[in-house]
């Protein structure tokens, strides 16, 4: 069996699974799932940002924001349905991510990190400012009626939703992945790995790194207003550095510029919580320590043991198995083709 | 015949994956003074960086009889080794003074420490009369005269230089030659110098080693390599 | 116009928290080309290490040294340990590893001490000084604490040998081996001296944010404006900057927008300096080689 259909039977088996999940599983099960839906399509856009194109941004949660308050301003203020709010957003969250691309290309790595740090941790007060509380709702934030289904699909809400978050789901990370492997995302490659030859190459880097990060704040906002909408509510607390950091984690731990890995960073920041409160009811409340402290001990153990997290450390044991199973095949064993996207993350280099 | 105070055997060198010496072999006497010359890129520059631990290197090292081949660099310079650096080295954002008690950094003798600042300022008057000012708006000639001043507050018992000459004026050489030819001779610190200009290291050594391509072509008393036909028409220009 | 005066000594009081936080956060810059994002997790972690001693019946000041100390220490320690391994590392994998630190820190705290809201008493009681009551008995002695530290940090880098050798081993590692310096070492002593002064800094500003895990979030990021404004390779000058990002906020916070939103102060500060002078106003400026 080849390689490549090997792929494509996994991938219809994941997709097979993913769309009758809400069948199968319990109301619960199935929020929890549109949660790791939502969590996934952040994490794709972070990911192109700074698994890709080397920009590091701390404040993804920002955008998240955005994207989740302004579908909730437009549906409850202004009575859009949803699916036209949440594009609506989007293309808020992609304006804003493209301007403040612009400040950004002028800071180094560091700096923009830093930058937008002080984003993350200023997002929750910018929220709840008074002058603001006729349309955010102040501290207390907004309700959201849950979106029903369209008359004619007998879907409870949770269903609906699900199965929404995977349509969008889908489609962005085909999206994404088209982005990536084409001339595009060899360009972000290559502006993240050798800024200077890329653009002595012809490669305008300005506007591949700003548009870059709107694109990313287009996915971040995609994802709040998708949250926003399974939640019920915005409120400025939920948007605060942890949320940015939550993001952070999920793209090292699933693997930095691997799509594929975005799944497995989700799920990873889905559950670790809920594992944590789990574990408080039986422990009680320093339990609720466990989530930072696990998240903190793996950030720090990726970087130096598997610096291209579990996606990388998957490929490579597939790798190995399929070296051992076919010996004489001399096949690059690349996924995804194009150049080493995480050559430019292992952890020690040596010094001449 | 005393032991050699320093002692190199089969010296290999890499910067990176590229290996850049291949086996070189030589020697400095006790209080004697040892030339390395070859044209640029042949590898002078990395003998010193390599017994100064700075890259990767291996091979038979001994200072003083004692293997140095594994210590890092701050542990060969205790020992006594000084590198004074191409491109000099020299702290541009500190002042003189503060260059000079670097040098002194690890020593504990304050007495002798402030007789070598008495020394060093004796040799090089120029560094006195700028004792306060950043060594980083000091002149090319002045700036070498700081590395080495400052090499010499480690009071080492070997110096190594790498092309002291190199972008001074003819006068400036020769004073800091002339220098160099007074501590070797009446303190007996011994020289290991890597240098371009060919003749004026043969007149302040008494053995050279000449270097092509990473490896030893070359190596004897230095009036036999002044004299040897191809040296000379190769660096002496005759 | 005493309103005025009194938001203006606060503004000092607190940057001077502030400076001193951009000052360690910048000792630690200069050495290593790093941001330490951890900074105020590890101050937070370092106060709660303190209210536990006073809590246990140990006197304030005693506390305070034995907190100063064991942060030094484990300031060496964590370089040593963790921020070694990836000295070659790119920058996101620095930037990852410091912000699993500050998690870590922030869980420990949680989880050794809890994550209800404590007092920290102040050391400093009586009547606030100058008579017209500008400025509180704390603010004055936190003032005056971190005053001290800066002249005492200053002190040492300028007259000390082992301060000389740390300034040369930021500035020209190669060179400062050469001489014998042991640079990783003066790393580990920089790491040191920064928790140690990260932790007045919380112990200062304890008593008035109030101790809980997250308290330093906000300092850290008005410190982060403080270095950024002054020119982050520049320590005194970050020292300055905290003190006109504790004024400025203080008084943009009163008069302009509101108290609730000085944190966007910090982040319009930051946003700003970077945009138009990026080496702040004390740097130095940068040519990157091509």
């Amino acid at each position: 069996m080849g390689d490549g259909a090997l792929r494509g039977l996994l991938t219809l088996a994941v997709g097979l699974i993913a769309v009758a999940f809400p069948f199968i599983a319990s109301g619960y099960h199935t929020y929890q799932g549109s949660q790791v839906l939502i969590l996934a399509i952040a994490l794709l856009g972070l990911n192109l940002l700074t698994g890709f194109n080397g920009q590091i941004s701390l404040g993804h949660g920002a955008f998240f924001a955005v994207g989740g308050y302004g579908a909730a301003i437009l549906m409850v203020k202004f009575g859009l349905p949803f699916w036209a709010a949440i594009p609506l957003a989007s293309v808020v969250c992609f304006i804003a991510g493209f301007l403040f691309g612009f400040p950004a290309l002028r800071f180094g790595g560091l700096y923009l990190a830093l930058a937008t740090f002080a984003l993350a941790v200023a997002t929750p007060q910018i929220l709840s400012y008074t002058g603001f509380d006729p349309i955010t709702g102040g501290s207390q934030g907004l309700s959201i009626p849950k979106p029903l289904a369209p008359l004619g699909l007998r879907l409870n809400p949770d269903q609906w939703l699900y199965l929404v978050c995977l349509a969008c789901g889908a489609a962005l990370y085909w999206a994404a992945r088209n982005l990536a492997r084409g001339r595009i995302g060899r360009a972000l490659i290559a502006i993240r790995d050798q800024p200077i030859a890329a653009e002595t190459m012809g490669v305008n880097a300005a506007l591949y790194k700003t548009t870059c990060f709107g694109v990313s704040a287009l996915y971040a906002g995609v994802a709040g207003g998708l949250s926003a909408i399974a939640v019920g509510f915005v409120s400025p607390d939920s948007f605060g550095l942890p949320l940015s950091l939550a993001f952070l984690v999920g793209i090292v731990v699933g693997g930095l510029a691997s799509l594929g890995g975005v799944l497995f960073g989700a799920l990873f920041i889905e559950f670790v919580p809920n594992l944590a409160d789990q574990l408080s009811v039986s422990f009680g409340e320093s339990a609720k320590a466990l989530p930072g402290a696990i998240y903190g001990a793996l950030l720090i153990l990726v970087m130096a043991a598997m610096p291209t997290g579990v996606a990388g450390a998957a490929r490579t044991a597939m790798a190995v198995i399929q070296r051992r199973l076919a010996p004489s095949r001399e096949k690059e064993l690349q996924h995804g083709g194009g150049p080493s996207v995480a050559a430019n993350y292992e952890g020690k280099g040596e010094s001449p | 015949m005393s032991a050699p105070i320093l002692d190199v055997k089969g010296l290999e060198a890499w910067y990176g994956q590229a290996r850049a010496l291949r086996g070189i072999d030589f020697e400095v006497e006790d209080g004697g003074a040892t030339a390395v010359l070859g044209a640029n890129g042949a590898g002078k520059t990395t003998i010193l960086r390599a017994l100064s631990g700075l890259i990767r290197r291996s091979g038979d090292i001994r200072f003083r009889g004692r293997p140095i081949g594994a210590l890092s660099t701050e542990d060969v310079a205790r020992l006594g080794v000084a590198h004074v650096p191409d491109g000099r080295g020299t702290f541009i954002d500190l002042t003189v003074e503060e260059n000079l008690r670097l040098g002194a950094y690890v020593r504990s003798d304050r007495q002798g420490v402030r007789k070598d600042f008495d020394r060093v300022f004796s040799f090089f008057p120029r560094l006195a009369e700028r004792r306060r000012q950043q060594a980083g708006t000091l002149s090319g000639g002045e700036q070498q005269m700081l590395a080495i001043a400052r090499a010499l507050l480690m009071r080492p018992s070997l110096l190594m230089l790498d092309e002291p000459s190199f972008g001074l004026a003819p006068l400036v050489v020769a004073e800091i030659f002339r220098v160099l030819g007074e501590i070797n001779r009446n303190e007996g610190v011994s020289l290991l110098i890597v240098e371009q200009n060919a003749s004026l290291a043969l007149d302040l050594a008494d053995r050279a080693v000449l270097i092509e391509t990473g490896q030893v072509a070359l190596s004897g008393p230095s009036q036999a390599i002044r004299a040897d036909d191809s040296v000379r028409r190769a660096y002496l220009g005759y | 116009m005493g309103e005025f005066l009194h938001q203006l000594a606060s503004g000092v009081a607190l940057g001077g928290v502030y400076a001193i936080m951009a000052l360690a956060l910048v000792m630690i810059y200069q050495a290593t080309q790093l941001i330490n994002f951890a900074q105020g997790e590890m101050a937070m972690f370092s106060t709660y290490f303190a209210w536990k001693l006073i809590d246990s019946g140990q006197p304030y000041w005693l506390a305070f040294f034995a907190t100063v100390i064991a942060s030094f220490i484990g300031g060496v320690v964590i370089e040593r340990l963790i921020v070694r391994p990836f000295a070659n590392a790119p920058v996101l994998a620095s930037v990852i590893v410091f912000i699993g630190l500050s998690l870590i820190f922030n869980s420990l705290a949680g989880w050794l001490y809890g994550y209800s809201v404590q007092s920290f008493d102040s050391p400093f009681t009586g009547k606030p000084l100058f008579g017209a009551g500008y400025m509180s008995a704390h603010e004055a002695g936190s003032l005056i604490v971190t005053l001290a530290v800066l002249v005492l940090v200053y002190a040492f880098f300028r007259f000390t040998p082992l301060g000389l050798a740390m300034r040369a081993a930021a500035q020209n590692p190669v060179s400062s081996r050469l001489v014998g310096i042991r640079v990783g070492w003066m790393l580990a002593i920089g790491w040191g001296l920064a928790a140690a002064i990260g932790s007045v800094a919380g112990m200062m500003a304890a008593p008035i944010v109030y101790l809980d895990p997250n308290m330093m979030g906000g300092v850290l990021l008005y410190a982060f404006a403080g270095a950024v404004l002054g020119g982050i390779d520049n320590p005194f000058g970050a020292a300055i900057g905290g003190f006109a990002v504790g004024v400025l906020g203080n008084l943009v916070g009163a008069y302009v927008v509101g108290d609730e939103v000085k944190l966007s102060v910090a982040l319009a500060i930051i946003i700003a300096v970077l945009v138009w002078r990026p080496s702040g106003l004390f740097g130095r400026r940068l040519v990157a080689r091509v």
